[in-house]
Formats: structure tokens, sequence, C-alpha cells
């Protein structure tokens, strides 16, 4: 069983970097108002943050791990192990955060590696830093997750445009020897793989004179083969199942008290898949925080974006995180908080 | 089972008037992308059964995906 607990390991802060520019739902050219207005509502979107074509999910991501190592008064020296997860990273090859490690003035003496997943990567990441620093011998480390999604999504394609948002997250984990640490529960079903896939560029399809030309394929969707599909059935139809599933799991497996839990956060997928998960779990409105509204569907941003936007913590508070989406891949997380420092929001 | 499973299927699409199980569920008025979704949503809820997006793409009458359901329950 794909359960895992990782003691003496907590979050201290976390922070945000979004793209200065804001794209308005209503403003979009490929809906009507009406439509605009219905997308809006059923989807609890109504504005996104787009990238430039020269800002790439690394930049963001740099700006907010450097206001977050101020905002705890950590030195750069004393970080031991940098993460990235991402799947709209500098280069194919070679892994961002080498390129990050430099630029972040980082020391030599790091742990640094990418990892490729996106709505489901957070949680993911955060089993991979925490195992990391979990025995001591490395004690402080950041987890980058973000996305530029929207610059690999065809401005002609309503089925995933109006949706995605771009946004870069810094998660700085430290060893900590009283603290509870991470309590995982992880699943993957790779039988839909298409269902959110950029189809060339890898290596399976790579890139070739097709890749760049537009195909039309119905019901408001033109795009090439470099620009991501999204099944929104599908990944509907997988997500409404899997993510209570696996939360409920996660609290089976650990005994933990949904009454006692401050907040759920959620990958913010769209309300009404979001909305339907929480249904099924029993869980007061009030416990889960949404900024789709503001900021859309991030990809592997969405939770600490989540937390960071809509928290305002107290002193302790209890945490269940669940990601879910691209892969398919899913993951559940408990963990507590103790003086979490949540930086400004920054722009770039 | 079955005026029940016509009955949320109206319900889950706000389809009024008559609904058939030979009907072609695309060409109601009231069908748009959201009611895939809705349909999907509804089974899970209420016969808890997982319906992908190909079970939906592939089927053309309600009664079709009457049949997926009701496999999948037994």
């Amino acid at each position: 069983m794909s359960f895992l607990s990782i003691p003496n390991v907590k979050i201290s802060g976390i922070s945000v970097c979004v793209p200065k520019k804001i794209d308005l739902v209503a403003n979009y050219p490929g809906f009507t108002l009406d439509e605009a207005e219905k997308f809006s509502k059923s989807t609890g979107i109504y504005q996104r943050r787009v990238s430039n074509q020269d800002q790439c999910t690394s930049d963001l991501c740099i700006y907010a791990a450097d206001k977050l190592i101020k905002d705890l008064g950590w030195r750069k020296q004393d970080i031991d192990c940098l993460i990235f997860v991402t799947q709209t990273p500098d280069y194919l090859i070679p892994a961002t955060s080498c390129i990050i490690q430099d630029r972040l003035g980082f020391s030599e003496n790091i742990y640094a590696l990418d990892i490729s997943l996106g709505c489901s990567g957070w949680v993911y990441g955060l089993s991979v830093i925490a195992s990391v620093l979990s025995n001591g011998m490395m004690k402080k480390g950041l987890l980058l997750a973000g996305d530029t999604a929207l610059r690999g999504v065809s401005k002609e394609d309503k089925s995933a445009y109006p949706l995605f948002g771009d946004a870069g997250t810094v998660t700085a984990v430290e060893y900590n020897q009283d603290a509870h640490g991470f309590d995982f529960h992880f699943g993957c079903d790779g039988s839909g793989f298409e269902a959110i896939i950029v189809r060339d560029g890898g290596y399976r399809n790579m890139f070739n004179e097709d890749s760049l030309v537009m195909h039309n394929e119905g019901d408001g969707i033109v795009r090439n083969r470099m620009q991501t599909v999204l099944d929104g059935m599908e990944v509907f139809s997988f997500g409404i199942t899997k993510a209570p599933e696996s939360v409920t799991k996660l609290v089976n497996k650990f005994n933990l008290e949904i009454e006692k839990i401050d907040y759920f956060v959620f990958h913010q997928a769209n309300l009404y898949m979001n909305e339907i998960i929480r249904k099924k779990l029993s869980i007061p409105p009030e416990k889960v925080p949404y900024c789709l509204d503001e900021y859309g569907n991030t990809s592997s941003a969405s939770i600490p974006l989540t937390i960071c936007s809509r928290i305002r913590p107290l002193v302790d508070n209890e945490f269940i995180a669940c990601g879910f989406g691209v892969g398919l891949s899913w993951g559940s997380v408990y963990f507590q908080t103790n003086n979490l420092v949540l930086s400004q929001i920054l722009e770039l | 089972m079955e005026n029940q499973f016509l009955k949320n299927i109206a319900e889950a699409i706000s389809k009024e008037g008559k609904i058939r199980f030979e009907d072609d569920f695309r060409s109601y008025n009231e069908w748009d992308s959201m009611s895939a979704l809705s349909v999907i949503a509804m089974v899970d809820e209420k016969y808890q059964v997982r319906i992908t997006g190909n079970d939906v793409r592939e089927c053309k009458t309600i009664q079709d995906l009457y049949n997926i359901v009701q496999k999948r329950i037994q």
C-alpha cells in the first residue's frame, strides 16, 4: 500500500510569485458574454495570471525563494536541498534545479532535483524533500513548485485556456526533532496518461515539421501537437473518484480526526469538481479554501498558492492537502504547522 | 430502477418534458459541455459507479448509459 510516514520535518514557510499580467475570463475572445458567465459560475474561475513569453516558472520561483529566505531569516549557505516540481522547465536538458542552484547563489554542496508532475506534484515533492531531510544530516530545503501552463496552451482552445493560470511557489521545509512530520497516501493510474498531454516534443513523438500545424478539433478547440490537450470529462470522472478515496484512505490509515483538521486544501481543479469532492467527504465549506476565482488552475502551485493567499495561520494548525490530475497521479498528505510564515504574494 | 434512472438523468441535465431510453441525448436542447459532467457526477453519487469520459463519448442513447451503469453495479 502506498502510505508513507516521514517524521522530524516541518513546513516553516511558503511564498508565491505570480506574473503581473491578469487575464479576465470575461474578456476571453472564444466565449460569448453568456458563455463566459456560465463558465465562471461553474468553474469558479474569473481571472488568471498569464506569463510573458520570456517568463519561465523558474523565474517566478527564484523571486519567491529570495523573499521567503529573507522572511524566514535563513542564510543561503544553510540550504542543503532544492527540489523543483514542474512540467514547464527551462530546457529539456539540463534539469532546471541545477540552473536555479546557481541563480539563487546556493552552495555547491546541495542536493538538487527536478520532478516532472503537475497537479499532484506538490504532495509528491513534499514527500521527497521530507525524506531527504528526515534524518537530520541535511537540515534545510526548498521545494519549488509551479508551472507556466498557459504558455503551452492554445489561446484558441476554450476547453483549456480559460482554466489554467501561471504561478511559482516555494515551500521551506526543515529538520526538526520535535516535529510530527508528514503522513502520505499516493496513487497513480497511467492508463489515463492521455487525459492531459502534450503529444509532441518528447522522445515518443519528437518535434517534427507537423508539430506546429494547427488542427481544428471542433467545439471551439484549435491547437497544435506542441500544445496541451485537456480531456475535461476524463479528468472530472477521475477527480471526483480518486481524490475523496485518497483522503479517506489517509484518514483511516493514520487514525486522523477529521473534526480536528483546520484546513483541507485541494488542488484547485475547478469549483464544480472540487465541491463534489468536498461534499463526498462531508467537509464543511469553511474548512476548504479556494483561490480559483483569482488564479484559476495553477497545476502544482495550487495547494501552496491556496494556503498562501487564503489562510491566516494560527500558532498551531493541522492540514490535509490533496493533489490530483495529470498522469493520472494523486497524493494526499497530513501535516501540522507551528507559526507558519506566509510571505506576501509577489508579482513579476 | 429503470424509471428512476430516467428521472435522475433528467434532473442531472435539467431536462424538462419527456425522456426515453431510446433518445439520443446529444440531440436535447439542454445538452451542453456541462451535461456530460453532470451525468458522470449523478452516476457517481446515486450508483457509486465510475463512468469515464470515454464511456460517455461511446454512448449514443440513454439506454447505452444505463447499460454501462447496470453492468458495473453487478
